[in-house]
């Protein structure tokens, strides 16, 4: 009876099926979106925006690749991939090394997520992409250069 | 109202791979407009949460650097054909847009 009624719930829409996992407090309202690292993103420091993450003490790990293009002709747009084959893989953050705010995405996983995030970012200049993966309590870096022709920051 | 998002889910082994491309200019704050000189706020995306069947897969905080109109894809371990992915983000003018898929 109750997983009938639920099912009719979700099929209300999307809206209806957020309200019925808060209701059922599979998700509380404050963890769906969870704070914002303001210092971080803000920070035009690579060594402050890497510390804000924690990962100035980040070893080098051969387990992490970070797939992008040699060479960027539109820096505003640059297809990244990055692949974590380390086990337990807690979060993936990007962070362009020369643009001017260096921390562009911290990603979470969790619930059987795989290390593995696919997006496209921004680079002000040629430089180098760095992924930081956590995992186990433990940080881990790995960074591929990226050559860009026209800058995508427009500053 | 924020412009609708496109998402996808689609099993390869035991292993969902989930695609997403979201409307949003994205706007660092750093580019000035040409023609006025004044330089255009920021405006971009700044927290981003996927789940299947409501448990959270992935929660992530993003800053102006990723690209206008984002692409994000990701994979879950795990999910079966036939699970609800959701996905959501909120910008940091307080919009926010949800959408929601079934892995086929």
């Amino acid at each position: 009876m109750n997983i009938l009624r639920r099912n009719v719930l979700k099929g209300a829409g999307a809206a209806g099926a957020v309200t019925v996992a808060v209701a059922a407090g599979l998700m509380k309202p404050t963890a769906a979106f969870a704070g914002w690292n303001k210092a971080g993103f803000e920070s035009k420091n690579l060594d402050s925006a890497l510390g804000s993450i924690g990962g100035n003490s980040a070893s080098a790990s051969g387990d992490i690749s970070v797939k992008a293009p040699d060479i960027a002709e539109n820096g505003a747009v640059v297809p990244v991939e990055i692949i974590s084959n380390i086990a337990g893989t807690d979060s993936i953050a990007i962070i362009g090394e020369k643009n001017t705010l260096p921390l562009i995405a911290v990603f979470n996983l969790s619930n059987g997520a795989q290390g593995y995030i696919s997006t496209r970012i921004k680079m002000g200049s040629t430089s180098n992409v760095i992924a930081l993966v956590k995992a186990g309590g433990k940080s881990y870096k790995a960074h591929k250069e990226v050559k860009v022709t026209i800058g995508g920051c427009g500053g | 109202m924020a412009e609708p998002m496109k998402i996808r889910a689609s099993m390869s082994g035991d292993t969902a791979d989930v695609k997403c491309l979201m409307n949003h200019p994205m706007e660092t704050g750093l580019r000035k407009d040409a023609k006025t000189g004044g330089v255009v706020p920021a405006h971009h995306i700044t927290n981003v949460t996927a789940s299947v069947n409501g448990k959270t897969v992935m929660d992530a905080e993003w800053g102006g650097g990723i690209s206008k109109n984002p692409y994000l894809a990701f994979k879950v371990k795990g999910a079966k054909a036939g699970d609800k992915v959701q996905i959501s983000w909120t910008d940091n003018q307080g919009d926010r847009n949800t959408a929601e898929t079934t892995i086929g």
